[in-house]
């Protein structure tokens, strides 16, 4: 039987990374790496007390250790973890709520789309940490009430940008001709409009996972995200504060810049997804 | 009735269903959580006459210690901040969380403002440049840009605390104003009311208390504006009048001026987009610094489990943003007449 569809999309669009993105998908794989292979990585049990208390960078101790006498290189390594599945986690959820959301705002318009678009715009409006905080504190700690308050803030954006995507291809003549063939607005909405907002999902990801890794990071700082002695960087940038004006500067430095190789990587990605996206438009 | 009459007044009725909606969702986040809030904050051994009065404290039952539905409490709620009633700590003798929120918000906004100042002049000139010059510098702004824009705030001010403060010894590393030097309350504003009542020991030691927080604020925020700068320079470039002035021989310092003067409607517009940012850097920055502005606080009664507090100083920012979003907008329908309704 024939089918009529529109172009198969892959769910991964094909992107071509410039200089700069290379180097933060670079920077980016390395922490996966860290993630997947820490037990390998790893000389010591992150959450256990393995060494003498405020010990420097040593040859023992790459990285040093911290008040309790835990091992840094280890809880940085196990760190990433930590930080990438909160980040993937409430990614996924914000996606699964704003886009199905979008798609259906868009498509059907009236009364719905109005209250929906109003309600994501005030919370698109709320600065999004205080927001995360908000939710975080009530919420309480632990993976996944991390995740939905980060999540949470950024359902709007998915929201929008699929939303407004939606509205210029329902207009388009294929949609059209799906409608005239008799296809119910399930099957146009899946097979003929989703597809196509595929590519804005990728935009609004790469753009917006930086942001989620910093919000992810300050929850953590604030000691909102999961509870201790699981190894989160955000949190072990806190713990070690105090002690910087003492001079112990390897408890501070080491989580942070593993932070920042970390949103930089996803900047610099997003920064190349984007400009790619534009200037294929522009050629189209 | 003019148009901007019209705009005016449609987006004054608009902010209205906004603060309406942000306060409800506050509500409701506070709220329908799961867990009981009064177990959460006492513990389970505490006693029932302490658990009875936090219970009555949150609204969540009334004098007679009957539950209150949860409709009810959302509408006493909402009433008592249509009377400015933002609720009482649950510590600290109960002080208003009104009272608590307006001690602390003018060193907010002077950090704020240190910071915005920094962001401005940092982020135009490095984008003027690299729009200027084009090529390599133009490359290494962009960087620059997308790096700022990923810097976590505690950590760029741990490592200026590290740099200035401990092993320098040239700045303090942290704190408003040396004790005891705090200038008389005219605004709140210790750097404007040393200035005012001409304690010049005042003045100093708050300016060297305000350079590491500022300067860390700056830094994140400035990468928006350099962005903006860049962009907008690189496009008025390669407009006609600019080549024409160049074809009638006007130096190029002089062409700069020109050039600025039209890349500022962009960059302004730019300005009032970042201030939710600048809150949001500010709650990070002050709880790096321990500078006892709105994020010290909030940070401070998240750790006390100081719910009304919190979720007070919540509301707040959320009126606050959309009384500037609104300001913001008027401002731009002014200024650029093809902004209307």
């Amino acid at each position: 039987m024939y089918t009529f569809r529109p172009i198969l999309v892959k769910l991964v669009p094909k992107v071509r990374l410039s200089i700069l993105g290379w180097a933060g998908a670079g920077m980016v794989a390395l922490t996966v790496f860290l993630a997947i292979f820490a037990p390998l990585l790893t000389p010591y049990d992150p959450t256990k007390a393995v060494g003498p208390s405020l010990q420097p960078p040593c040859w023992e101790y790459p990285l040093g250790t911290n008040k309790i006498g835990q091992d840094m290189w280890s809880r940085i390594v196990y760190g990433a973890r930590t930080i990438l599945i909160v980040v993937l986690l409430s990614t996924v959820i914000s996606m699964l709520i704003g886009v199905p959301l979008g798609l259906i705002s868009g498509y059907a318009g009236g009364l719905l789309d109005r209250i929906l678009s109003m309600i994501m715009d005030a919370i698109y409006a709320f600065p999004s940490l205080i927001l995360a905080i908000a939710m975080a504190a009530a919420l309480g700690p632990g993976i996944l009430n991390t995740a939905i308050s980060i999540a949470i803030v950024y359902v709007p954006t998915y929201f929008r940008m699929v939303r407004g995507q939606t509205l210029s291809i329902k207009e388009q003549l294929y949609v059209e001709a799906a409608r005239a063939i008799g296809a119910n607005h399930t099957t146009i909405l899946i097979s003929y409009i989703f597809p196509n907002v595929i590519s804005i999902i990728t935009v609004v990801f790469t753009l917006s996972v930086a942001d989620v890794v910093l919000t992810e990071a300050a929850l953590s700082f604030f000691g909102l995200s999961v509870p201790a002695p699981t190894p989160d960087w955000g949190f072990d940038l806190k713990a070690g504060h105090p002690y910087l004006l003492s001079g112990y500067w390897w408890l501070v430095t080491f989580p942070g810049l593993m932070i920042m190789i970390l949103a930089v990587g996803f900047t610099f990605i997003g920064e190349s997804v984007a400009e790619y996206f534009q200037a294929r438009e522009v050629r189209t | 009735m003019t148009s901007l009459k019209v705009f005016v007044i449609a987006r004054l009725l608009l902010v209205i269903p906004t603060i309406l909606l942000l306060v409800s969702l506050v509500f409701f986040i506070m709220r329908v959580m799961p867990g009981d809030p009064v177990i959460a904050i006492v513990g389970m051994k505490a006693p029932p006459e302490r658990i009875l009065e936090l219970r009555k404290a949150l609204g969540l039952v009334d004098e007679s210690g009957n539950p209150i539905p949860l409709p009810i409490q959302y509408f006493n709620y909402l009433a008592n901040l249509f009377r400015g009633d933002f609720g009482r700590s649950l510590i600290w003798g109960k002080r208003p969380v009104l009272v608590e929120i307006m001690e602390h918000l003018p060193a907010t906004i002077e950090l704020a403002m240190a910071g915005f100042l920094v962001s401005i002049i940092l982020g135009v000139t490095l984008g003027t440049i690299g729009g200027w010059k084009g090529g390599k510098m133009s490359s290494a702004v962009k960087i620059y840009s997308a790096i700022t824009y990923a810097l976590f705030i505690p950590w760029i001010g741990m490592m200026l605390q590290l740099l200035f403060a401990v092993w320098l010894k040239v700045l303090p590393v942290g704190g408003r104003i040396d004790p005891g030097l705090e200038p008389p309350m005219i605004t709140g504003l210790y750097l404007l009311d040393s200035i005012l009542t001409g304690r010049w020991d005042s003045f100093v030691s708050a300016l060297r208390h305000i350079i590491l927080p500022s300067l860390t604020l700056g830094l994140v925020i400035s990468g928006v504006f350099s962005r903006v700068a860049r962009t907008s320079v690189e496009e008025i470039m390669r407009q006609d009048f600019v080549i024409a002035a160049r074809a009638r021989g006007i130096p190029e310092h002089r062409l700069v001026v020109h050039i600025l003067r039209n890349a500022f409607i962009p960059i302004m517009t730019m300005m009032g987009l970042q201030l939710a940012l600048l809150m949001t850097g500010a709650i990070l920055t002050e709880t790096t610094f321990s500078w006892p502005g709105m994020g010290t606080f909030l940070f401070e009664r998240i750790e006390y489990r100081d719910y009304t507090t919190v979720q007070g100083t919540v509301v707040f920012f959320a009126i606050i943003i959309s009384v500037i979003n609104l300001v913001v907008d008027i401002l731009y329908a002014y200024i650029d007449p093809r902004i209307r309704y």
